[in-house]
């Protein structure tokens, strides 16, 4: 279970031992070996002693997330400009495939940071949607999408400029060895990094969470 | 390459839907059906039209997700394989095109070429599982799976759901789909000891939801985008009639 009551998080999405990493077997793995031996004694067990209480829509939360989630849907919806939501979406992801891919660097990651807030303000200026919020709208459903790819994108940015190291599949170029390796610096970064959103265009807060090594020891980690 | 299409365009399940003509130009060969799809989207919303709305995810034909029947075949003309991995070079420049919905009364016109497909969803939530505990873990090869067995029960498994197959079918049947099903888990040792409870179920599940039954056309075998072999329906008749036969003893 996740620090909020009930909500619980496995397989590729765990977070513990494979780090931060998602790639291909990792991810795989961990969904296996999740569902296997961690699932049929959590979940099962959860939902077995849990009060499942019936949720009223009239609650104070439910109506503000209700309100919350329609006002995007007509802010959306009211741009009535001129270009697709997929435009968006390839512009901010020619811009992260090119300056916050597996291997970046300090320069491009200021340049992603100047440039994913002027995409994200001409989406909200000239996207254009057809239909209406009260039907299947798949174009809706694209918008709200790469809305929320042009908030986040900004924090990995900052999450890749801040980590001024290389570790797995973060490469920072001024960090490798002189045969092209990923250089670690333990002493500095050795944290995970959760970042707090302060709102959109606001700058994300760092809370470092410490990563204490007790039976291990922190090694370099080669293929060669 | 330039196509005239012919798409079922429909609003809602309560809308009356209808064929409408779309033209779309300089399609590369090199993309996918799905991708020439995006094209014309991409123009629709620009023009201030409702886009064609069509299931996809992986867009690698593993998800089973594409559901459209392309000039008369679930996926299009290529064999064994879903509408995401078909490319423009199987159709020729100015060729026409016509694009509907998988077609049957248990799947339900969500949108244009979106189908609700949770007949299937209800099939396997019947008995498509193994609730047997069986403690932690076995060391591999513990439990010996020949062969044989491993490699039918693979093919079965390799079903994505899709539905091409009811969709295929002139009697709108969803006999591969649920034998393949029964298959992937009756094979294995695994899967003995609810075999009985689930072939019942899970066939009669298919029952109420009003799908048809088979009479050997085969139309689903030649639709179905993993080639899933129609030996499984023979088998499941078979296990489904001695587990009705027996069932008294239960």
């Amino acid at each position: 279970m996740s620090t909020l009551e009930g909500l619980h998080v496995i397989g590729e999405a765990n977070f513990s031992d494979h780090g931060a990493n998602r790639l291909g077997a990792s991810a795989l793995m961990q969904g296996l070996a999740d569902g296997y031996f961690v699932l049929p004694y959590t979940i099962g067990n959860y939902l077995a002693k849990a009060e499942l209480k019936k949720i009223d829509a009239d609650t104070p939360e439910c109506k503000a997330t209700v309100k919350e989630v329609e006002d995007k849907i007509n802010k959306l919806i009211n741009v009535n400009g001129t270009k697709t939501p997929s435009y968006f979406h390839r512009k901010l992801g020619k811009l992260m495939w090119d300056k916050v891919g597996m291997a970046r660097n300090e320069a491009g990651l200021k340049h992603a940071l100047e440039e994913i807030p002027k995409i994200r303000e001409e989406f909200w200026k000239d996207v254009k949607i057809s239909g209406t919020g009260a039907e299947y709208n798949i174009s809706l459903e694209k918008a709200s999408r790469v809305a929320d790819f042009l908030e986040f994108a900004e924090i990995m940015a900052y999450d890749a400029l801040d980590r001024d190291e290389s570790a797995g599949a973060h490469f920072r170029e001024e960090h490798q060895t002189p045969d092209g390796e990923a250089k670690r610096n333990d002493d500095d970064y050795r944290y995970v990094a959760a970042w707090e959103y302060k709102g959109v265009g606001q700058r994300p807060e760092l809370h470092k969470e410490q990563l204490e090594f007790e039976n291990v020891k922190l090694a370099v980690r080669s293929y060669k | 390459m330039n196509l005239k299409l012919h798409i079922w365009r429909q609003k809602n399940n309560k809308a009356n839907g209808a064929f409408e003509q779309y033209a779309v130009s300089d399609i590369s060969e090199d993309m996918s059906f799905l991708e020439m799809l995006d094209v014309l989207n991409e123009d629709l919303i620009v023009e201030g039209k409702d886009p064609v709305a069509f299931d996809h995810d992986c867009r690698e034909g593993i998800c089973g997700a594409c559901s459209m029947t392309i000039n008369g075949n679930p996926h299009g003309p290529e064999k064994a394989t879903t509408a995401c991995q078909l490319h423009m070079r199987k159709f020729k420049d100015g060729q026409e095109v016509y694009i509907e919905p998988f077609r049957n009364k248990s799947f339900p016109v969500i949108r244009d070429l979106v189908v609700n497909r949770s007949a299937l969803d209800r099939i396997i939530e019947s008995g498509g599982y193994i609730s047997v505990k069986t403690g932690s873990a076995p060391d591999a090869n513990d439990i010996a799976v020949a062969k044989s067995k491993a490699d039918v029960a693979m093919d079965a498994a390799a079903c994505i759901g899709c539905g091409a197959c009811v969709a295929a079918c002139p009697n709108g049947a969803a006999m591969l789909f649920t034998s393949a099903k029964l298959k992937h888990l009756n094979v294995l040792p695994q899967g003995q000891a609810e075999k009985k409870k689930r072939t019942l179920a899970m066939v009669d599940q298919m029952d109420k939801e009003g799908f048809g039954s088979c009479t050997n056309h085969y139309e689903c075998e030649a639709a179905c985008p993993k080639s899933i072999s129609v030996e499984f329906i023979s088998e499941m008749n078979f296990e489904y009639a001695k587990a009705r036969a027996t069932a008294y003893r239960d």
